[in-house]
């Protein structure tokens, strides 16, 4: 099914270690594509390293839930169990992926059109 | 593990990494098709970002994964995606995700599907019965779709009606032929799946 290829060595990420032997998020709001904004103004000490790590790259700017996860090499099951409790203490804010204003479909696609179109 | 190392790499390597402050939304469309039909090259050639990829090793015993029946004694198995993403204007951002069919029971599948515009299915004529179960897993899903024959250089070139109707498209879905390794030539492929896309909302009853 995958090529055999391994991207990173296995046993690197141990998801149980990593979410505290939790498999589900605190919070079910996530999306593959839901924005992810960090805090500057919150402590890191005593977060784990994971969530250090994360925490550094969201510092960095605006990502999507599947960026980070893409970027931390970990599962994104794992991804959101970690995103979920950094919202839970206020190092993170999200955003949906369509505001909640809800934009009409056909307002997107359009918007999507355009949007290619104009890279020819 | 070496925390610094991660970021570093992805700050250093990669600016340009973070979406513009103005973004507010994020669209998804998925790139799908049976193994080695182009679907990483293609999400490729559009993303502006290095297209990153997602493993999922799924240990549930109720993920009914295809992979897991003929193999004894295992527990686990691993699915993945890849994905990239083209900023189309400072509010809108669109994220490209590629997977092939056989994730139908995954989480991943679910996640990738959840809330996703539609899909672009990327066919290889020298296989075209391959395409079937990801066609059957977006209707199934309620997704809709456009087909594009991803021409390889040794791959027989057929009429479109021949196409279609190996295929049995229904009349109203788009089919045509791109090259996946070329931006313009994807782009238009993606452009005819979201002019579909938006012919559809128009047609639906509101
Ligand atoms: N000639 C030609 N080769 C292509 C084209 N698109 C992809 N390829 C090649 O075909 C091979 C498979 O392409 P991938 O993009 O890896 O296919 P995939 O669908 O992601 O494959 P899996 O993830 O393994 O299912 C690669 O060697 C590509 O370089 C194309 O349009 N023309
Ligand atoms: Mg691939």
């Amino acid at each position: 099914m995958t090529p055999a290829v391994p991207r990173r060595d296995k046993g690197l990420v141990r998801p149980y270690v990593v979410t505290e032997g939790r498999s589900h998020p605190t919070r079910n709001t996530f999306d593959l594509v839901t924005l992810v904004m960090a805090h500057g103004d919150r402590p890191l000490d005593g977060l784990s390293p994971e969530k250090y790590r994360l925490m550094e790259l969201c510092l960095g700017g605006a990502l999507s839930v599947a960026e980070i996860a893409g970027y931390l090499q970990l599962p994104v099951s794992v991804t959101k169990v970690l995103l979920s409790d950094l919202v839970d203490s206020g190092h993170l804010s999200t955003r949906a992926p369509i505001p909640s204003a809800q934009l009409p479909e056909a307002q997107i696609l359009q918007e999507v059109l355009d949007g290619l179109r104009a890279r020819l | 593990m070496d925390s610094a190392l991660a970021s570093d790499r992805v700050h250093t390597t990669h600016s340009g990494v973070y979406l513009r402050g103005t973004v507010r939304t994020a669209a998804k469309l998925l790139v799908v098709g049976h193994f080695g039909v182009g679907k990483t090259t293609f999400v490729g050639a559009l993303s502006e970002i290095r297209p990153l990829r997602t493993e999922e090793t799924m240990t549930q015993a109720g993920a009914h994964v295809d992979d897991l029946a003929g193999l004894d004694g295992k527990t686990t198995t691993t699915v993945a995606m890849d994905f990239g993403r083209l900023t189309l204007s400072d509010s809108l951002v669109l994220y490209l995700f590629g997977a092939p069919g056989q994730q139908r029971f995954t989480r991943l599948w679910l996640d990738m599907t959840q809330g996703a515009l539609g899909a672009l299915v990327l066919a290889d004529t020298r296989r075209l019965d391959h395409s079937f179960e990801v066609m059957e897993l977006l209707e199934d899903h309620g997704l809709p779709y456009a087909v594009a024959v991803n021409h390889f250089d040794d791959a027989p070139v057929f009429p479109e009606e021949e196409i279609r109707e190996a295929l049995d498209l229904l009349p109203d879905t788009p089919l045509v032929t791109c090259d996946a390794r070329d931006r313009i030539s994807a782009t238009r492929a993606l452009i005819t799946l979201v002019d579909h896309l938006h012919a559809r909302t128009a047609q639906e009853p509101v």
